[in-house]
């Protein structure tokens, strides 16, 4: 079957004909839809299979969590069919979509938290008794018996879903799409903040799952786990369906290029380590129960990459380098001057920026133009005596977003209008301006598409060529080792290895990071 | 962690007997059955109006109006009881109610429908429910002697020895309860307040959520503007003035979060006969009344903090050794 | 990486255009009507000893209004506003029956009012508390105090020269309220537009956490701001008390109330991260003209303030509606 595409860029993919076993459980077709001033989706075709995996692959704004949107009724499609087992359907909300069997789990839990977990799985289809009222003994029942078939025993209904790991509230996702015997079910980035044996327990869910028959849409970034659990593909861009076709016939680089419309041969640039003298010392720094003994020295013109998993307290330890929280014992020493760190400014004052995980929450003010995101910590230099200089604050947001190459209709505009690249390049450009000696990067490139991710670490490369001492805390290993010059492991709050990246492996990494023995 | 949640009702409980304890060391018939069904009679109509207003609040809503909104239908039922006194009270009583919904509504279509946060709301029809009473009444009282002795009467009629008063309070405890817990509208409300997105794709009308809140508000507020009516015997454009901060208040230190989605029934109740108790245990152990205002305040202050507490999510225990600590 | 340097501009529009489709425009264009209206009910409306006159009843107010809008900015309230005026009042009645002249009279009173606002401020930044909540408890403390201290008494021998704060008139008919308040709008329009303490503010109101992260200092920027206001309402208390003679502890009850109103009614989003001082100085305006203009005639107070009411939500609801009109309209073709 051959996908039509758009007329400057075709693939003929190589799948199967459809067969009568494999009718698609849920097709879209033709699906447009607009907002004011955004087409969002235009002409996509989609099939979900019972029984296998489909990744939805596609960059920051192509249209995927549109697409999810109207997949699970939130919204209309503007054009197009929606067949349900074949039937033309329509979605008049989602309670309707619900409770036709799609369902869908998001990367932030989209639950209760101050409710149970037997009332997130059964919420608008509780078990009722005479006159229409709650059957609570029921409900804690009923979930009893689906967390049973996940093999989530383990979860007790009556507990408040806020105590539960994340990994656990995802369960408790999927247990509300068995609750109604979902027939499709839509994982948005779901991995995004599991350690690697939730990852891996989830993986054993989506087998569970598809052996019982259910269509499973993978929305995901991460291309090891999409060839590792994804039986076919669709690849989004600019809101128009690019390619799809099945996994095992296609390789990564031309998914990529599909996404991009371009080769992106390296995302990680090639650098000569320039190690200048050490810039930042920091000793014992530890914290009550967050972090103990950490322990490194940082260089100019370097990149030392913080590896972990989740929750191994290496963000608790960078909000405790830039003064966010205190910590209860150690030094930093920067420039050979020991600080004192009692707030942020103490940090900002002294030369040590952060780039927060969280974009939209930590790190821009939504509803804020850029040129007022960009001069905020830089207010004391642009101001005169406390008093604005607009037209200082202006010519610095101008030279630091043409450094950065901002896409932007104007700098009077609202940060939070742009692409999750251009926000994660405001947040940049903000510290830039500082003239920081280290800047710390948290996450750099989570939920960035690719093209940024390339244009970020381009960027990093520069900037640790100019002398500057980059941090770069992530979990991604292939930016680990793209990246880093030294690579420094925690695990559990406390420091497990320092490594030089010279032939070091993902396997040394992730043992590092696991506690296991070599 | 239900430990702690029915640990707040918990500490509330313990403090409305130490409060009763305490005063009755010194006065022991503070702490005497009739007594204390007394103070929950005297307190019924602040339970009733804290139940209404719990719910608007569990929306993440607040409703600064429900004082008005009693004053106004006071005067309404007020003024048709003066004007046909052959009317039985349970006619009264509709007419009360419907009032009451319809300035609830009121509010809650302004929310629904037009987006205005409820604060801005509830201030403006704050002043504008009370401003009508004048309109309606031409600034006139109606006292005792233009109100029918079964209007007046009702609520003091004995059943069962305990007062109607309290068994109308009883009875809105009751409906509350089963509402909030057994009713897919009273498990919505919570929904919205706890998450107003995840409630959206769950398929829960927000906006109509809310609505509902504040008819319910409404309807309760206006059965209370009956019964405060009959109760003080003089309906005026003066009734209840400020008393919307009185209700929020008790249901504060009942441990209903302004924050939404987090509160019960029996704490909103216990709020209340807090707040009750408080101004009937000062003249019995001779302080004199000018004490209320500053111990009330106090206490909703106290009744934050440690709310505040229980509340307060823990950083990360990330540390092995710290987490057997 | 492109190679040509992208040229973005500063901005899309021009300034005057952003002015012209203001929320403060439209203030204007109210107050207009209103002024309009009230000159042509009442025949002695347009004398200017009668316009000194309606100065009066919103100047407190509206001093207690500036600062309100800077800490609702910030995303915080203070409904304790009315009961710390009430309080600072009850200590100058005290200060002045121990025989204290003026000038500590009204040192009494702005200190008061600065130690309740720091009060507040300690509760909600240093306790994490809600502000909202914690200023409905202070709001009760502090005039419990003032009824605890007074009880049903009245304090009512003031100093003659304690009369010229709220009944003297600095030059011609510009009365010392007036002049007094045109000040502190200036001041306060100043600190709130031109300073970056002010800029702070707006991205402290939009997201506190990411202020923070930023290096802003929320806490003390929120403590500032509750004192300020407590100091606010301190001197609005000399003004008033001044004005009225006497103490009561049941003065300026609703005020708070009126504030928020003034507040919001000019723009102030109840939310934080917007609005403007001129805005709030023209909203203090139109609601002192309606009030007044009802009063000329002879509308009781109660009625007057439906009105007001009705006026608040009017005016909120009109951008909303006018949106959605917007839109409608654009996406029928």
């Amino acid at each position: 079957m051959a996908f039509v595409l758009p007329p400057f860029f075709c693939i003929i993919m190589n799948t199967p004909a459809a067969t009568a076993e494999h009718k698609p459980i849920l097709e879209l077709a033709g699906i447009s839809k607009s907002f004011p001033g955004v087409r969002a989706l235009h002409g996509v075709n989609l099939s979900l299979y019972p029984g296998q995996v489909t990744a939805l692959i596609g960059e920051n704004g192509a249209g995927k969590s549109t697409l999810v949107k109207i997949l699970t009724g939130i919204y209309q499609p503007d054009e197009g069919k929606i067949l349900l087992h074949g039937q033309q359907v329509s979605f008049s909300s989602a309670q309707d979509a619900f409770h036709r069997g799609i369902t869908a789990i998001h990367q932030e839990t989209v639950l209760f938290d101050d409710l149970t977990v037997a009332e997130n799985i059964w919420l608008g289809h509780a078990p009722k008794k005479a006159f229409g009222l709650i059957d609570w003994p029921a409900m804690n029942a009923k979930a009893r018996e689906v967390l049973g078939r996940m093999h989530a025993g383990h979860i007790a209904p009556e507990m408040p879903l806020r105590g539960l790991s994340i990994a656990n509230k995802h369960l408790v996702a999927v247990a509300r799409a068995m609750s109604i015997d979902a027939q499709v079910v839509v994982m948005d980035e779901p991995t995004a903040a599991l350690s690697s044996k939730e990852i891996n327990e989830l993986y054993e869910l989506i087998g569970l799952l598809k052996s019982q028959g259910k269509a499973i849409l993978f929305i995901s970034h991460k291309f090891d786990e999409i060839y590792k659990i994804a039986d076919r593909f669709t690849v989004f861009r600019d809101g128009e369906l690019v390619g799809a076709g099945l996994i095992n016939a296609t390789p990564q680089n031309a998914i990529v290029k599909m996404m991009v419309g371009r080769a992106v041969d390296r995302i990680f640039p090639k650098r000569q380590a320039s190690k200048g003298a050490a810039v930042l010392q920091v000793d014992d720094l530890s914290h009550p129960t967050e972090f103990e003994g950490l322990s490194f020295n940082l260089h100019a013109g370097e990149i030392l990459g913080f590896y972990g998993l989740i929750g191994a307290g290496r963000t608790e330890a960078m909000k405790a380098l830039f003064g966010l929280t205190r910590s209860s014992r150690g030094t930093i020493t920067l420039d050979g001057k020991l600080l004192q760190m009692r707030s942020a400014e103490d940090a900002i004052n002294a030369g040590i920026v952060y780039v927060p995980e969280e974009r939209g929450n930590q790190g821009i003010a939504a509803g804020l133009p850029i040129f007022m995101n960009i001069s905020l910590p830089s207010l004391s230099r642009t101001s005169k005596n406390g008093v604005l200089q607009l037209k200082e604050e202006l010519a610095l947001a101008r030279a630091y977003t043409q450094r950065l190459d901002l896409r932007a209709a104007s700098l009077s505009q609202d940060v939070a209008t742009l692409s999750g690249g251009n926000q994660q390049k405001v947040v940049i450009a903000k510290w830039l301006a500082m003239k920081p000696k280290v800047i710390i990067l948290d996450e750099p490139t989570k939920g960035i598409d690719i093209g940024s991710k390339a244009a970020v670490h381009e960027f990093m490369a520069q900037l640790v060529g100019e002398g500057m001492a980059v941090i770069m805390v992530s979990s991604e290993i292939p930016e680990i080792l793209g990246m880093s010059d030294r690579v420094v492991v925690m695990r559990e709050g406390l420091v497990t290895a320092d490594f030089e990246n010279k032939d070091l492996t993902a396997e040394t990494l992730v043992r590092a990071a696991a506690g296991i023995a070599a | 962690m239900n430990r702690i949640l029915k640990s707040r009702e918990m500490l509330l409980a313990i403090a409305i007997v130490v409060l009763i304890g305490g005063v009755a060391t010194r006065f022991p018939d503070f702490a005497s059955p009739l007594s204390l069904a007394q103070a929950f009679n005297d307190t019924s109509i602040l339970i009733i109006l804290a139940l209404a207003q719990m719910s608007v609040i569990l929306t993440r809503s607040i409703d600064l109006s429900t004082a008005a909104n009693l004053c106004f239908t006071g005067m309404a039922v007020a003024m048709l009881n003066a004007a046909h006194p052959e009317l039985p009270v349970a006619v009264i009583i509709l007419v009360a109610l419907l009032w009451g919904l319809a300035l609830g509504a009121f509010n809650g279509l302004l929310v629904w429908k037009i987006g205005i946060p409820p604060i801005v709301v509830t201030l403006g029809t704050l002043t504008i429910y009370r401003g009508l009473t004048f309109v309606l009444s031409g600034g006139a009282w109606v006292n005792a002697d233009k109100m029918s002795a079964s209007f007046i009467n009702f609520q003091r009629q004995s059943l069962v020895g305990i007062p109607v008063l309290s068994w109308i309070a009883l009875l809105v405890i009751a409906l509350s309860y089963i509402f909030l817990r057994y009713t897919k509208t009273g498990r919505d409300v919570y929904a919205v307040g706890v998450n107003p997105t995840a409630a959206v794709y769950t398929g829960i009308d927000v906006g109509r959520t809310k609505f509902i809140a504040f008819c319910i508000s409404g309807l309760i507020s206006g059965l209370a503007g009956y019964l405060w009516i009959s109760r003080y015997v003089i309906a005026s454009v003066e009734v209840a003035n400020g008393y919307e901060l009185n209700v929020i208040a008790a249901c504060v230190i009942g441990g209903i979060s302004i924050a939404g989605g987090v509160g019960s029934v029996a704490g909103a109740v216990m709020g209340a006969l807090f707040l009750g108790l408080i101004g009937l245990a000062l003249p019995v152990i001779n302080v004199s009344p000018f004490w209320q205002l500053a111990i009330s305040g106090a206490a909703i202050l106290l009744a934050i903090v440690l709310n505040a507490r229980s509340e307060k999510v823990a950083g990360r225990i990330i540390l092995k050794k710290a987490q057997s600590a | 990486m492109s190679i040509e340097i992208r040229h973005i501009p500063d901005r899309l529009d021009s300034p005057l255009s952003g002015v012209l489709r203001s929320w403060e425009m439209l203030l204007v264009i109210v107050a207009v009507l209103v002024f309009t209206f009230n000159s042509f009910a009442s025949p002695h409306f347009l004398d200017v000893w009668t316009l000194s006159d309606m100065t009066f009843n919103f100047t407190e107010k509206a001093l207690i209004a500036l600062p309100m809008a800077l800490l609702i900015i910030s995303g915080e309230i203070d409904l304790s506003v009315a009961a710390i005026l009430a309080l600072s009042s009850t200590f100058m009645g005290l200060a002045m029956s121990f025989g204290f002249g003026t000038p500590v009279l009204v040192l009494v009173g702005a200190v008061v009012g600065l130690a309740c606002g720091a009060f507040n401020g300690a509760l909600v930044t240093g306790l994490k508390l809600p502000s909202i909540v914690v200023t409905i408890g202070t709001m009760s403390l502090f005039r419990g105090v003032a009824f605890i201290i007074l009880g049903d008494q009245v304090y009512k021998n003031y100093p003659e020269s304690f009369d010229y704060f709220g009944q003297g008139y600095v030059f011609w008919v510009f009365s010392f309220e007036l002049v007094l308040f045109l000040i502190f709008a200036a001041v306060f329009a100043f600190l709130l537009h031109f300073t970056s303490f002010g800029r702070r503010l707006y991205f402290v109101g939009r997201n506190a956490t990411s202020a923070q992260f930023s290096g802003v200092n929320v806490k003390r920027a929120k403590f500032i701001l509750f004192c300020l206001t407590g100091v606010m309402s301190g001197v609005a208390s000399v003004l008033l008390t001044s004005r009225l003679g006497s103490t009561r502890p049941s003065i300026a009850q609703g005020f708070e109330l009126e504030a928020i109103t003034m507040v919001v009614l000019g723009g102030v989003a109840i939310t934080g991260g917007a609005g403007t001082i001129p805005g709030v100085v023209l909203a203090a305006l139109i609601m002192g003209l309606v009030t007044f203009g009802f009063g000329l005639l002879n509308v009781p107070g109660i009625v007057m303030s439906i009105f007001v009411g009705l006026m608040l939500i009017v005016v909120i609801a009109l951008p909303i509606l006018w949106r959605r009109f917007v839109w409608v309209m654009k996406n029928d073709k």
